[in-house]
């Protein structure tokens, strides 16, 4: 319950999400999937509608939609149907759309993210198949223009129940939905493209004066960004408990509308009503055959499914020990998480690794704008740089250089048109970005020959007579003396000396000395 | 048998299928559709008590395509019978949203 106006609201808010499904065709017709092509070159016979062409369904569009529905925890049905939702628009060829109505293909689900310090569940009612529209163009004057490329898009309908109670939950549901599908691989999810679309429902339960009041239902179309999803449940809620101190309306059977968003008035704004727009007279399509989804194929697809963000996010807080403010920007790119597993099992400090990961690779991956995972470093030399610095064989400066220094080659062999992969196989291309050489050739190894060190520290001693009488004769000026002495050995050493070995061999030199002064 | 039809659901139905139909049609087609319904009631006569309802006349299942592309009509040819097109568009009347929001 929030308070609005001095009255106790609490807001009710279901949503039903439109995922286009990453296939490399059409639901029901080989023509290919693809946005910005020439208007209506994207068209064929049967997602035109034309007479006596049949719609054959896509293997792929079903099994990525059931990956879908088992991420949601949905059950599949053994047995599904296709109907036609009649009605007459435009942008819809056949005058019907191929959807699913009571045979779905799953349901019964729930969909848990975590939200405000608790873990928010919400049930998802169904998730079944259907195809997209075409598109209304209204760049011309007088008239509308229709182009067909998206018709008969695979198209993925999500059902929440009304279990959301704010803006910002409605928001975060809908931000690790857009997460979900793009890791499933099941959807680009690009929202410019409306390749995920958000339509909440939203109504409002009022308590005033120990009654009850719902206010009427209303369902905000065809919404394709976050902010626009979060600004119209916000706007509804406010509006809401407004017409309902003004008129004291509240919900009836049959007095549910439709708004729209409006982007620059940041608004919903009424639509217009089609009295008949609920009588889509469904019945089942003659066209299509109906689908079995066998225990044996849905176990299948089960099996490929990969490891989900939200508990892929608490490992990698306890494995790799990153505050969880920062495990989102490693687990948001499946095949930047899948690399820093990668690198992990070659063995070897994680926290290390995953710290590079944050710091100088998301750097670099910035520049680019790419993610880490297209930078072109293999996992097994990501690897290596991590352990060169635990062993202390670099340190922290030359680490990042030495990352540097790798890029700037992966790019040079890039623009080379050279071997692109970044495959495990060591490649005569591929030895050149290995870290231990680069360090090599940097001249930023540092040394851990011990009677090499020893020969730079006794110089150092003796061109520092006054700095070692320091340290032996006054306690006050030894930690003073000894910086200053590590300090000119690793001048000497060209910064290559490992300064702890460097420290300790110093410590045990002064100590040599002091004693035989007793 | 009693219509089960009258002209109010034939003017629902001739709006919702987009038909402009005459006082006259609407009255001619109620009295039809009201002897073809009647007709096909004949079918409430079968015991169908434990029978499950069919979902398609054939007993197939399962006809799927692989997710291949194949080749698309070129726009020349899907507009080639369109009443009146706009610079490789279908031209149609003004429609004032963004789309049918599938
Ligand atoms: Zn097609």
């Amino acid at each position: 319950m929030i308070n609005i106006n001095g009255l106790a609201v609490e807001p009710i808010i279901g949503l039903e999400i439109h995922v286009q499904l990453a296939t490399r065709t059409k639901m029901w017709c080989g023509c290919k999937r693809a946005f910005g092509a020439e208007p209506n070159s994207r068209v064929c016979p049967v997602c035109l509608g034309l007479p006596g062409a049949l719609p054959v369904m896509n293997r792929r569009a079903v099994e990525l939609a059931v990956r879908t529905a088992l991420a949601l925890n949905c059950r599949t049905a053994g047995f599904t149907t296709w109907d036609r939702k009649s009605y007459y628009y435009p942008d819809l060829p056949k005058n019907y759309q191929i959807s699913q109505y009571d045979r779905p293909l799953s349901y019964g689900g729930v969909f848990e993210f975590p939200f405000a310090n608790r873990i928010s569940r919400v049930r998802i009612i169904r998730a079944h198949l259907e195809e997209d529209a075409g598109k209304n163009v209204h760049d011309f004057p007088g008239c509308s223009a229709v182009d067909l490329n998206r018709a008969g898009t695979p198209l993925l309908e999500i059902v929440s129940e009304p279990e959301l109670h704010s803006a910002d939950q409605t928001r975060e549901f809908a931000v690790q939905l857009h997460r979900l599908v793009r890791y499933l691989g099941v959807s680009e999810a690009n929202m410019q493209e409306g390749q995920m679309r958000f339509e909440p429902n939203i109504n409002l339960r009022i308590l005033k004066d120990g009654e009850i009041y719902t206010t009427p239902i209303v369902e905000v179309k065809n919404l394709n960004s976050f902010r626009a999803l979060h600004g119209a449940v916000a706007c509804e809620i406010t509006r809401q408990v407004e017409g309902w101190q003004e008129t004291g309306v509240v919900a009836t059977t049959g007095n549910k509308s439709n708004r729209g968003w409006d982007d620059e008035r940041e608004a919903t704004v009424a639509q217009r009503e089609k009295e008949e727009a609920h009588d889509y007279r469904y019945f089942p399509d003659p066209d299509l055959v109906p689908l079995e989804l066998d225990e044996a194929w849905v176990a299948e697809l089960k099996e490929h499914m990969p490891e989900l963000p939200i508990p892929r996010t608490e490992r990698f807080i306890s494995e790799y020990k990153v505050p969880a403010s920062d495990a989102p920007a490693l687990v948001d790119d499946r095949a930047t998480a899948d690399l820093l597993d990668q690198a992990a099992e070659f063995g070897g400090d994680k926290s290390t690794l995953a710290k590079h990961f944050l710091s100088f690779w998301a750097r670099h991956a910035n520049e680019r704008g790419t993610p880490i995972a297209d930078l072109g470093i293999s996992s097994k030399h990501l690897a290596e740089l991590a352990r060169l610095q635990c062993e202390g064989t670099i340190n922290a400066t030359a680490t990042a250089q030495v990352a540097d220094q790798m890029i700037a080659r992966v790019a040079h062999r890039f623009s080379g048109g050279g071997h692109e992969s970044s495959s495990e196989s060591e490649h005569p291309a591929e030895a050149k970005l290995s870290p231990r050489a680069i360090a090599e050739q940097l001249g930023v190894l540092q040394s851990r020959d011990e009677d090499q060190i020893a020969t730079w520290v006794e110089q150092a001693l003796a061109s520092n007579q006054k700095a070692v009488q320091d340290a032996i004769s006054n306690q006050k000026k030894l930690k003073a003396a000894r910086g200053f002495l590590t300090g000119q050995v690793m001048t000497i050493s060209g910064g290559q000396a490992d300064p702890k070995m460097v420290g300790a061999l110093i410590e045990e030199k002064l100590a040599e000395i002091g004693q035989s002064k007793v | 048998m009693a219509a089960v039809i009258d002209e109010e659901q034939v003017w629902h139905i001739a709006k919702l299928a987009r038909l402009n139909l005459s006082d006259d049609e609407v009255q001619l087609f109620a009295g039809q559709l009201a002897e073809i319904f009647a007709y096909f009631r004949i079918l409430d006569t079968v015991d169908t008590e434990g029978v499950e309802p069919l979902a398609h006349a054939l007993a197939v299942t399962n006809v799927l395509r692989e997710d291949e592309p194949a080749d698309s009509l070129c726009s020349e040819k899907a507009l080639a019978n369109a009443p009146q097109r706009e610079q490789g568009f279908f031209r149609v009347p003004k429609v004032l949203d963004q789309g049918s929001g599938t």
